[in-house]
């Protein structure tokens, strides 16, 4: 296919072809942060992950809307009050969600699947209800759009390197706040063993709290940077809660490490597969060899030892 | 979910009924002779006995319909906008005095965006409400459920989207453009004017969009002067992630992208397309899905110069049209829009009306038989016509993507299209 081509252009898309990976890459890992830590460290399967990611995106719709009609002057800087909003919005339903469910759900894992997956029914019909069932368009600031041109050809995107700026902040403060602070300390123990933790002094439920809280307000975030190569409606969070599940499942729930390594496999076999092959195929294939990798290995990737 | 499901009085109307048709029948004519049971509203209206012979849901005053539309889950986006035509049609025909002196009385079902739900309601409004009419269906996908539901109870489906055809039933009247209508014209358009000889076909991958991708590119190899396809690919529906096939889309430099992808997947394609720093001022792109409902979620400034295929737009400079949009907007707000899909749901009411008035009779049978030849001059896109193979003739149209959202109109058919669900050399 390529013999059309002259070296140059094929130089060229093959660079943007590697960019193009990385983004989805941090698209990936952006989605999949929160759910990783929900289902890694307390072991809930969230299945309304999407809905808080689409809450955050409301946010960023009506902190738009806002700045638009009120202080227009600042409308080039309203993303990142946005993400601030969304991240505090999604974080206090989801304590709030853990308080009123998922905290009587612990000894019944299997239950928080089908109890949130109500959620997400409820949260979806409560959207479309106060926000309309029509898609909403967030309205980006003039820099944040177009590309940067590098070359002749190669063009980078703005808000991929945006996604990817984030991805990076919020993984590189994940990572800080799980194993160098005091609290993801106590995260961990309460992990390896809730009883002895709760021995020790740990306030194990106000932990989980906070780690729930925590997960809901990084997808608030993601759906909040999504605006800009998303949809924004009532049920656009279910475009992500596949993929999310696929990558944190794949990467071993209980690693962080594994979560990216399964981020970057994944993201770049389906961008590349995507441009040697069609669309769905590409797809098909994906899901195909991370069903043999799974059935080969089931823990996923990587996965901590744990004394059990 | 239904708004205007009132259970004691159609129970009473039925008792009317029953009354009338036991003790009291005798007594009408001598009764309306004396000038005592006349009034104004049935003054012309013919007997309920003459119009309805098979049980359907007519009264002296009233004819129930059905409307059945998702107002939850997935579909709900691009479905509240044809509930939102259909109230208004049954609103107005209701002010100008009913059908045969009847007013519309409709009972509102939720598919809930899932098909045998769909086939499910619409087995009930049959049934159960025997309504004289269903209005609904978006997806091609509810009405393939419904589809044998009306034809098992013989009852009359009203379909407003434009779909892929290769479909014909006594039972239905489609509204929106079978694919021919909405393709074939469009990809001359593209080529007169654009120039266009490459094409690179993009589609979500479903029934709609890979048959009507199958007929443009039969077009497009077979009809258009040295023209080709360089590229074809269909996505799964609800894909986010366009960055692989933009780049393959930079290589291959068509001189056309042909798109037909939906849904959440739609926005993703927009935005990326724009992120990518592809200008769609000097790329030219042709769309067949998105109308003004799908602008609202893309956003005008991301998709603004993009061409769309349809038989209807908003900013249409026309009386017929202009009435509409002011009526439309009064009775759902300022700011909702309109798009091609909405405006075919609002002629279904209308075109049934109109139906039931030639045909003399509520019979689904007889409504089937008189609805090809019906002519409605005041519908919002121009003339239509009912073809005997029930779809509509109309005029195919192509509008630029303006960045507040509108279309500007920048080409239409001299004359109406004839609809052919079946076109030969096309499957």
């Amino acid at each position: 296919m390529f013999s059309d081509y002259s070296l140059a252009e094929l130089g060229s898309i093959f660079v943007m072809q590697g960019f193009a990976g990385l983004i989805l890459f941090s698209v990936f890992v952006l989605m999949a942060l929160g759910l990783a830590i929900i289902f890694g460290q307390m072991g809930v399967i969230n299945m309304a992950h999407g809905e808080f990611m689409i809450l955050g995106a409301y946010v960023t719709y009506f902190t738009s809307q806002f700045f638009l009609n009120f202080i227009p002057s600042l409308f080039n800087i309203y993303f990142f009050v946005a993400m601030i909003l969304a991240f505090f919005a999604s974080g206090a339903l989801g304590m709030f969600i853990e308080w009123a469910m998922i905290r009587r759900l612990y000894k019944r894992p299997l239950d928080t699947l089908l109890a949130t997956w109500g959620l997400s029914l409820i949260l979806q019909q409560v959207y479309r209800s106060v926000f309309g069932p029509r898609e909403v368009g967030v309205e980006l600031p003039e820099w944040m759009m177009g590309s940067l041109p590098v070359t002749d050809m190669v063009e980078v995107q703005i808000n991929g390197l945006f996604v990817m700026g984030l991805t990076i902040a919020i993984t590189v403060a994940v990572a800080v706040l799980m194993y160098k602070s005091n609290w993801g300390k106590q995260v961990r123990a309460v992990v390896q063993n809730r009883v002895m933790a709760g021995a020790v002094g740990i306030n194990t439920e106000k932990v989980d709290r906070y780690t729930f809280g925590l997960g809901c307000g990084i997808a608030g975030v993601a759906g909040s940077a999504f605006t800009m190569i998303g949809s924004t409606g009532p049920t656009s969070g279910q475009l992500y809660i596949v993929d999310t599940f696929l990558v944190v499942v794949f990467g071993g729930a209980q690693s962080l490490l594994g979560t990216i390594a399964s981020a970057f496999t994944i993201s770049q076999a389906q961008s590349t597969m995507e441009f040697f092959l069609s669309g769905s195929t590409a797809k098909v294939l994906t899901l195909l060899s991370v069903v043999i990798i799974l059935m080969l290995r089931p823990q996923g990737l990587f996965v901590i030892k744990v004394r059990r | 979910m239904s708004s205007n499901n009132d259970n004691s009085s159609r129970f009473s109307a039925t008792r009317r009924k029953l009354l009338m048709g036991m003790a009291a029948l005798p007594a009408v004519p001598l009764l309306a002779q004396t000038g005592l049971l006349t009034t104004p509203a049935h003054a012309q209206a013919p007997a309920t006995a003459d119009v309805n012979t098979t049980g359907l849901a007519v009264t002296d005053d009233e004819v129930t319909v059905g409307i059945l539309h998702s107002v939850t889950g997935t579909m709900a986006i691009s479905e509240t906008g044809s509930v939102q035509a259909e109230k208004l049609a049954i609103d107005q025909i209701n002010a100008a005095g009913g059908v045969l002196g009847r007013k519309i009385k409709y009972i509102q079902e939720d598919g809930a965006s899932d098909w045998p739900t769909f086939a499910e309601k619409a087995k009930k409004l049959l049934v159960q409400d025997k309504v004289a009419a269903i209005f609904g269906c978006w997806t091609s996908a509810s009405r393939k459920a419904v589809l044998p539901v009306v034809e098992q109870y013989n009852g009359m489906l009203y379909y407003p989207t434009f779909y892929e055809g290769l479909e014909q039933s006594k039972n239905v009247i489609y509204t929106g453009q079978e694919a021919t209508q909405q393709i074939l014209a469009g990809l001359d358009w593209v080529q007169e004017t654009k120039g266009g000889k490459t094409f690179y076909l993009i589609g979500s991958d479903y029934i709609w969009p890979r048959t009507s991708m199958k007929i443009a590119r039969k077009h497009i190899e077979g009809h258009l002067k040295d023209s080709k396809v360089v590229g074809e690919e269909y996505f799964p529906l609800g894909h986010t992630q366009f960055n692989s096939v933009i780049n393959k889309i930079k290589l291959k430099k068509p001189d056309v992208i042909y798109a037909a992808v939906v849904g959440g997947s739609n926005v993703a394609f927009y935005k990326q397309l724009k992120a990518a720093g592809i200008d769609l001022s000097k790329q030219t792109l042709l769309t067949i899905s998105v109308t003004e409902d799908e602008i609202d979620g893309i956003g005008g400034e991301n998709i603004a110069g993009a061409y769309s295929c349809m038989k209807y737009f908003q900013s249409l400079d026309n009386p017929n049209n202009k009435e509409f949009v002011a009526a439309f907007k009064k009775m759902w707000g300022e700011k909702t829009v309109i798009g091609d899909v909405t405006q075919a749901a609002y002629l279904g009411p209308w075109l049934w009306k109109m139906t039931v008035e030639k045909a003399g009779s509520f019979d689904i049978d007889k409504i089937a038989e008189a609805s090809p030849g019906i002519e409605f001059t005041k519908a919002p896109e121009g003339y239509v016509k009912i073809h005997k193979n029930h779809h509509l003739w109309s005029k195919t149209r192509v509008g630029q993507a303006q960045v507040d959202g509108q279309f500007k109109v920048v080409f239409e058919t001299p004359d109406l299209i004839e609809p052919n669900p079946f076109p030969e050399g096309y499957q």
